[in-house]
């Protein structure tokens, strides 16, 4: 019999933390709206930021209450999530401009020499605050890969001292662009074809003395695209996007090789 | 009375830390201390259900387990007590204060049967404590606990900016690592006796 008490106690301590929680649980339980769990099961989860929301709960709760109206801002998921979030809501869907990122430099190991040996910390940030970073070339990717550090999908490879992107991995949310020092990664609509890569607004001559890949601004391909899509800017070769035909005449003509043809088209997304 | 308290809170934070003199909560400690905002938000929330557990267990033992003579009774039935407040502390806070819900969600369910808590709420019975001073102590093996996982976490990022050899890399060298701040922790032994003399 004296086991009983114990028992008892012990029961009966468990019982009213049992009816305490049951308690709580049923008066203070926050209800969750279903759309906006429904619509969170669809985004990609990358948690990236592309659509402007603090990650994929922010967009979905957006979504859900209303004060955000457009189905098309998650990039990473493209047409699809779109179409899903779409039907949650009873909306209809809009084709979300899928983006790829691009890294506008070609400054390779070959290509661009260095200026100093530079042995701090492996990080683009901390390099470019020694003198604008070790490349000759100061408009250059650094190399360091804080881009690929930050890409969610592992989508960028260090490449030859240049960082690559993987189009078929891109998202297209842009937080590799974000994190650049020298803001040389752009994004792009992936049904582009050619991108200049370089970003270099020195004098010809200069360009030329420290990089054999670097834009010279010589004007060849701004001559040879029957568009008129392409314009010298500052010693820089820039493709207007809304004008471009995709018929890749500029990168033939191109005697250094940075306006290249890419294989961007519906790259992402497949 | 105040200097016992005073004593009683520096004890906690310095003298008897309890992850670093007497290794409970070594899990989150080796967990959780990877980066600082972490390591600071699971001190936090620790702080947070060692206050409340305490608050909770000494009235039971002091108004229930010692009247019936069951003091025997005293870790299964902190266990259950310290489970349930998590859990209830959980509710509340999804429900009240969402912002603090959410930096210190994932930690809450970690604390549930985190040895620390349970270890400091049976400590203040066995030390004899009265209720403030059980509070105060918690208090105090609160921010030691939230004192030790900042050091570590700032020590840990130093570690990962290094390269040890292959065998050491990881857990190994970590470990290394809270021996040494441990030891350091030794050199407080002894000075709360002399801290209001």
């Amino acid at each position: 019999m004296e086991i009983l008490i114990p028992v008892l106690i012990c029961l009966a301590i468990a019982a009213v933390c049992a009816v305490i929680l049951t308690l709580t649980s049923h008066f203070f339980s926050v209800k969750v709206d279903e759309t906006e769990e429904k619509i969170r099961d669809c985004l990609a989860g990358a948690n990236c930021g592309a659509c402007g929301y603090s990650g994929c709960d922010g967009y979905a709760k957006a979504l859900a209450d209303k004060s955000c109206t457009k189905t098309n801002l998650c990039t990473p998921g493209g047409d699809s999530v779109s179409k899903q979030i779409s039907e949650i809501l009873g909306v209809e869907a809009e084709d979300v401009v899928e983006m790829v990122a691009y890294v506008a430099c070609n400054g390779n190991c070959n290509a661009l020499p260095k200026r100093y040996t530079y042995q701090g910390n492996k990080s683009c940030k901390i390099a470019n605050m020694n003198y604008a970073g070790d490349k000759m070339c100061t408009y250059a990717c650094l190399g360091y890969g804080d881009c690929a550090a930050v890409c969610p999908n592992d989508a960028i490879n260090i490449v030859d001292g240049v960082a690559v992107v993987d189009s078929k991995k891109c998202i297209g949310c842009g937080l590799c662009a974000k994190t650049c020092p020298k803001k040389m990664i752009h994004l792009i609509r992936d049904e582009e074809r050619v991108i200049v890569a370089c970003s270099n607004h020195d004098k010809g001559a200069v360009t030329k003395k420290i990089c054999s890949n670097g834009c010279i601004g010589c004007g060849l391909c701004k001559r040879n695209c029957p568009e008129g899509a392409i314009t010298i800017d500052n010693n820089l070769a820039v493709i207007d996007y809304e004008k471009c035909v995709k018929c890749g005449k500029c990168a033939e003509v191109c005697p250094v090789g940075c306006l290249k043809e890419s294989c961007f088209i519906g790259a992402t997304k497949q | 009375m105040y200097k016992e308290l005073i004593l009683i809170l520096m004890g906690g934070v310095l003298v008897n830390n309890y992850v670093l003199q007497q290794f409970l909560g070594i899990c989150p400690f080796l967990g959780v201390s990877k980066k600082f905002d972490q390591a600071s938000g699971m001190g936090i929330a620790v702080t947070f259900v060692m206050l409340f557990a305490t608050a909770a267990t000494w009235p039971i033992y002091t108004y229930i387990l010692v009247p019936s003579k069951l003091e025997y009774l005293q870790t299964i039935i902190f266990i259950l007590v310290i489970a349930t407040l998590v859990q209830f502390v959980e509710i509340i806070l999804k429900r009240f204060i969402p912002a603090l819900f959410k930096a210190l969600g994932v930690y809450l369910p970690l604390i549930t049967t985190n040895c620390a808590v349970l270890g400091v709420t049976l400590n203040n019975i066995t030390d004899g404590y009265n209720f403030v001073e059980s509070m105060i102590s918690s208090l105090g093996v609160g921010v030691g606990f939230w004192l030790a996982m900042v050091l570590f976490a700032g020590v840990r990022s130093r570690i990962s900016e290094t390269a040890p050899t292959k065998s050491f890399r990881g857990l190994p060298v970590t470990l290394i690592a809270a021996s040494i701040v441990a030891m350091s922790f030794y050199g407080f032994s002894g000075i709360v006796e002399n801290l209001l003399a």
